[in-house]
């Protein structure tokens, strides 16, 4: 199973960076918080969204393994 | 506060023998409430009437019985309430149940209602599910008004002297905020924090207050539960219909400015509980129309606006609700007289809605007000022509964006104006109004959040 990115919206604070990192699957709305595309991470993008996880100032977005 | 009951449900089918006589008259209502006045019951009366508690003596064991009742939530969400206490039986060890009272919605009056005058079967159904999921650390979490706290411990005293509890019930104060009553909003309070809802991984019944599974049901749920466990899931389903058995309490807001709570049967036309004379009903039209609703609100102020003569063929069901996007919720049906403005009312009250968010979610901090705002503008007189096309984006840009669901039944709520005041709405377009300067309707609270503390 394929993993997918979640926001915590209660974390975020609209740093934007994971648009920046990972443009092909997050946008920014226009307040500066991103919305994810609702797919899972396609293999070619593993490490961009793994490196958008980890970056996120704020440790709000997560990568999860739909249950 | 004042309390009736609702003229029966005549649709409804024939009662099935119960097991022991039901605490409601021939009707088989009120079954929560008593059946003459808002007289309190006190532990002597109500034990007279029902006898104590019914424990079964082991966990789990009333839960089949719940699930054949098919009793669900009456908090708003209807969530089955078999699934709720399975989920957090299964969850782990040592649960907590905590009923919720706190409601939050200005607009709802049942809660208080029914913890006012009939404690004892709320308190009896919160020990009933505390043993079902094998729970002994019990809350009720109730606004924090001090009439109603007072009345609930001497209520908890008389029933400590009696030995009817199993389990001690601690009292948690539930700050007068919108989304006090919000599930991980309880949580966070009962945890001695803030009522802020909580990003809801893991989730209330798996890891809630202090880390342990979590039941949250709300208080009329209980009252149900405690006399499912004493009459049966067949008495419990002699009213309603059979995909939404049973009683529910409502509030409801006349167009003539009078509000009350009754307890009614789910299925009950719309047109039984609120007086719709819209002429929807009448010779088609040719008769002068003695308009005195104009719409309705269902379900509060997450919930939508229906046109009077659509909510006049309805009844309370989300079977019939669902489709024209409305749901039964927590009860609230207000019925919109002809001299209001609809949009003004919504704008007032999605302001409201606004500042109650927890800002804490990006998305809802910064679309809410600005929904309210071109609101505003919208309730007035020729609005700018760009307002209907941002209250679209940004419903559709909050929508499903919050950690808990404030934006999401705002949105609905702002949406089903849209459709049901477009009339409106051209005419102010033209600059004109049905009712300019018009005295508020639906209530609101006087004050709002400022501070930190106002959500403890």
């Amino acid at each position: 199973m394929k993993k997918q990115l979640r926001v915590d919206p209660t974390a975020c604070t609209g740093h934007g960076l994971c648009a920046e990192l990972l443009p092909e699957l997050i946008t920014l709305d226009e307040w500066g918080y991103p919305i994810l595309a609702g797919q899972p991470v396609p293999r070619g993008l593993d490490r961009e969204a793994r490196r958008a996880v980890t970056d996120c100032p704020a440790l709000a977005l997560k990568l999860y393994r739909p249950s | 506060m004042t309390y009736a009951t609702a003229a029966p449900n005549l649709s409804r089918t024939t009662a099935h023998p119960p097991i022991q006589p039901p605490p409601g008259g021939a009707s088989g209502l009120p079954r929560l409430l008593p059946e003459h006045g808002a007289v309190p019951v006190d532990l002597p009366t109500h034990l007279g009437h029902h006898g104590r508690p019914p424990y079964r003596g082991q966990a789990r064991l009333l839960i089949p019985l719940l699930e054949e009742s098919g009793l669900t939530g009456r908090g708003g969400a209807a969530f089955p309430v078999s699934r709720k206490l399975t989920a957090v039986a299964d969850a782990g060890t040592r649960p907590i149940v905590i009923g919720n009272g706190a409601e939050g919605e200005p607009a709802s009056d049942k809660d208080k209602s029914l913890l006012w005058i009939s404690p004892h079967l709320v308190l009896d159904g919160l020990q009933l599910a505390a043993e079902a999921v094998g729970s002994s650390s019990v809350g009720l979490y109730v606004h924090r008004s001090p009439r109603l706290q007072e009345r609930l411990r001497a209520a908890l005293a008389e029933r400590a002297a009696a030995g009817v509890d199993q389990a001690p019930v601690e009292l948690i104060d539930a700050p007068p905020r919108f989304l006090a009553g919000e599930e991980s909003a309880l949580a966070s309070r009962a945890n001695g924090g803030a009522a802020w809802p909580r990003f809801k991984q893991p989730r209330v019944f798996e890891r809630g207050v202090a880390g342990r599974p979590t039941l949250v049901q709300n208080v009329e749920t209980l009252a149900h539960l405690a006399l499912i466990a004493r009459y049966g899931a067949r008495w419990f389903r002699s009213l309603g219909t059979a995909e939404e058995p049973g009683s529910m309490l409502c509030t409801l807001h006349q167009a003539d400015g009078t509000r009350n709570v009754v307890e009614t049967a789910l299925g009950t036309p719309l047109r039984n509980l609120l007086r719709l004379d819209d002429g929807a009903g009448g010779s088609g039209g040719a008769a002068p129309r003695n308009i005195t609703a104009q719409a309705v609100l269902v379900g509060g102020y997450h919930g939508a606006w229906l046109p009077a003569s659509l909510a006049a063929g309805m009844t309370l069901s989300n079977a019939a609700l669902r489709p024209a996007g409305a749901f039964t919720g927590a009860g609230v049906l207000a019925a919109l007289p002809a001299d209001r403005c609809g949009v003004a009312e919504t704008a007032r009250v999605t302001r409201y809605l606004a500042l109650e968010s927890a800002g804490q979610c990006g998305p809802c901090f910064n679309g809410l007000p600005r929904i309210a705002t071109v609101l505003d503008e919208l309730a007035g007189s020729r609005p700018d022509r760009r307002a209907l096309a941002d209250i679209k984006r940004w419903a559709g840009l909050v929508e499903g964006r919050g950690a808990c669901h404030h934006p999401d039944g705002t949105v609905r709520f702002v949406r089903s104006a849209l459709q049901t005041f477009r009339a409106e709405i051209q005419l102010h377009e033209h600059g004109r109004c049905t009712a300019p300067g018009a005295r508020p309707f639906l209530p609101l609270p006087a004050a709002t959040a400022t501070t930190d503390a106002d959500w403890s």
